[in-house]
């Protein structure tokens, strides 16, 4: 059995909803990540090592480790999760998609060689595009054709780095790859469009806003984390990665404070999330390489928790402008709650699961002497919590009343939510389970009176801030708008760009013609008005004349050919 | 809807926010407080400042709002800026 890979199990999973139906299909739909998790349990252990050849090449299929495994589990988790939250819905493309979306995940964790990899990377591309399109308006397919473009950029990348990396080393394992050479660099930017590195990160923020709303909980799970596992599988320890996470942890979220969509403003803030799990696997020491691991795995829970919240509020209201929010506390109290839970996790509250992984990175930049960069994560910190611990509640459900009086999020919404809620409390408080998971041996401990009082000092001080800026009316009011961001390059700037390249070429034909057909006919009324004009042949004759001609001349030298020289 | 709004909710009430408004600061007043009756771990030369994190807290969070607010006049656009 430990010969089967769980992805498999999810592919066999999505033929069989397509042939099935009603509850039938539900029951395929929440059996398939439970079966899965059990597969991995039971039967798939570390040191697997499983190989197929394709001409002439030897590709690994399954390959298993405690970083794999760790995010295998991740994998099967939120896909349960997410699946109960959208069981309401009954679009089989989502369904199937989400099935072939969390498959690949698995898949891609699982590779043990780079175009396994690229197989899968490729297929989380186009089945995660089904939750951008499902949402049916104009503007989401828009959307999804930029991200699908992206993505398959991202595979593009992947895949030449492959090739280059197998020409100069014979080799295509998936192991530590480094920034050598050529492959090295081109498979470290197909990794870096995927975990939305700076300038490389539009398609996130343009396209997760406007899926669905179960569809950006499956989003958010996936794609940026499958990113996150290569990098910490090809590339840890590269320092480079300590700057871009720092700059990601960083540069959202003055976005994320000025946003009005909520939905966005969550984008922006799993990008700063990823930060965090960038700069621990540029940092590359046991301690950071597993708190840049466990805040994957506490993330996909509660940034999971956050967008469940947000996706709940979308599904009743229709919207996620924080503009048009407020008040919603009063008709939806369980879903306040349960954000404000995630909200806490997000911000790293002792208790909550952000706290026991965040901390790991922030420790180890400490001791690797890192310190002006750790100010400004501890910056980014602070932001978490003043963008997404409090803004998203604050806005949606508090704030001034909206007169919305939106029904209480549906069961099957209520019971993801707040699976995903008692996971990041349990994880907060019972750090141990998820630390004895991690892949490097570390003894790490969060809970001490200094880590716990300096933090508590850094986000209850952030809130008397927002209090104090509200107060002062200097808080930014949410209002209608967009924000220009780096899809402001090829939304606006390139499709301006070549419609002027094209009046220009046209501009440039136009004087092209006129400057270059002048002196012609110029030459040409000179030689009419001059004395060889008169003779027959100089006059101008069409081409077929010029044909005619030839051929006579032609034919002259054929019988020539034949009756003089014979 | 106006004949539903009778009910009075928790933060419609203001003494509840001023009670909540008070729990913050005092929580806020205690852990300044507390920073100087435990002793915590130095790792970093700024950490030796008293109440350093509150401090750090509130600045950052103020600076980042107003950082943002000044991105907002060069970033903002209306709504529909890309269908247009």
């Amino acid at each position: 059995m430990s010969e089967l890979p769980p992805f498999v199990l999810y592919f066999i999973a999505a033929f069989l909803v397509m042939a099935s139906r009603g509850t039938v299909r539900k029951i395929i739909l929440l059996a398939t990540p439970v079966i899965a998790a059990l597969h991995i349990w039971l039967n798939v252990d570390t040191g697997i090592q499983l190989t197929y050849s394709i001409l002439n090449y030897e590709l690994t299929y399954m390959r298993t480790d405690k970083l794999s495994l760790l995010f295998a589990y991740l994998f099967c988790l939120a896909s349960f999760i997410s699946t109960i939250f959208a069981l309401h819905e009954k679009d089989a493309r989502q369904e199937i998609a989400g099935l072939v979306y969390a498959g690949s995940a698995l898949g891609a964790v699982f590779a043990g060689d780079l175009i396994t990899l690229f197989i899968f990377w490729e297929l989380l591309a186009i089945s995660s595009v089904v939750f951008i399109w499902a949402r049916g308006t104009e503007r989401a397919i828009d959307a999804g054709m930029r991200y699908l473009i992206f993505q398959v950029m991202s595979g593009v990348f992947l895949l030449a780095g492959a090739l280059v990396h197998y020409h100069a080393t014979g080799s295509l394992a998936f192991d530590h790859i480094g920034l050598q050479g050529l492959a090295g660099w081109l498979i470290f930017i197909a990794f870096g469009i995927k975990s939305a590195f700076p300038f490389l990160h539009g398609w996130l923020t343009d396209g997760y806003p406007e899926a669905t709303a179960t569809g950006t909980v499956f989003l958010s799970a996936f794609t940026t984390k499958v990113a996150v596992y290569a990098l910490a599988r090809g590339f840890a320890g590269e320092e480079i990665l300590v700057y871009i996470g720092v700059t990601m942890a960083c540069f959202p979220i003055f976005y994320a404070v000025i946003e009005n969509d909520l939905r966005k403003v969550l984008a922006y803030s799993l990008i700063n999330q990823v930060g965090f799990m960038v700069t621990g696997i540029g940092i590359g020491t046991a301690l950071a390489m597993n708190g840049a691991v466990a805040h994957a795995f506490s993330d996909v829970i509660f940034k999971g928790l956050l967008f469940m919240t947000m996706g709940a509020v979308l599904y009743r209201v229709g919207h996620t402008n924080g503009s048009n929010l407020g008040g919603l506390y009063k008709s939806m109290p369980k879903t306040t709650v349960l954000c404000i839970v995630g909200a806490l996790s997000i911000s790293a509250f002792p208790l909550f699961s952000g706290f026991v992984s965040k901390s790991m990175v922030m420790t180890a930049l400490m001791l690797e002497d890192y310190s002006y960069l750790w100010l400004l994560m501890l910056f980014a910190s602070a932001g978490v919590f003043h963008h997404a611990g409090i803004k998203i509640p604050y806005f949606a459900f508090f704030a001034h009343d909206s007169g919305l009086r939106p029904r209480e999020a549906p069961v099957n919404m209520l019971v993801a939510m707040g699976l995903a809620a008692a996971l990041c409390i349990f994880i907060g408080v019972q750090p141990q389970y998820l630390y004895s998971l991690l892949p490097w041996e570390v003894d790490y401990w969060p809970y001490d009176t200094s880590h716990v009082l300096t933090q508590l000092q850094l986000l209850f001080f952030s809130a008397l801030a927002f209090v104090w800026l509200n107060k002062r009316g200097l808080y930014p009011p949410e209002l209608h708008s967009v924000n220009l961001d780096t899809e402001w390059i090829y939304r606006k700037v390139l499709p301006a760009g070549v419609h002027r390249g094209l009046i220009f070429l046209s501009n440039a034909r136009q004087s092209v013609m006129t400057t270059a057909i002048a002196p012609m006919h110029s030459i040409r009324n000179t030689f009419s008005q001059s004395s060889i004009a008169k003779y027959h042949l100089s006059e101008s004759w069409p081409t077929g004349s010029m044909v005619l001609w030839i051929s006579i001349i032609l034919v002259a030298y054929l019988l020539l050919d034949i009756f003089v020289y014979e | 809807m106006p004949e539903k709004e009778q009910k009075e909710y928790f933060f419609d009430k203001p003494e509840n926010v001023k009670w909540t408004m008070r729990g913050l600061y005092i929580t806020c007043i205690l852990l300044v407080a507390a920073d100087f009756i435990i002793h915590r771990h130095i790792g970093l030369p700024w950490e030796k400042i008293p109440a350093f994190y509150a401090i750090y807290g509130f600045v950052a969070c103020v600076v980042l709002v107003v950082i943002a607010k000044e991105i907002r006049k060069i970033v903002m656009r209306k709504e529909n800026y890309y269908d247009e």
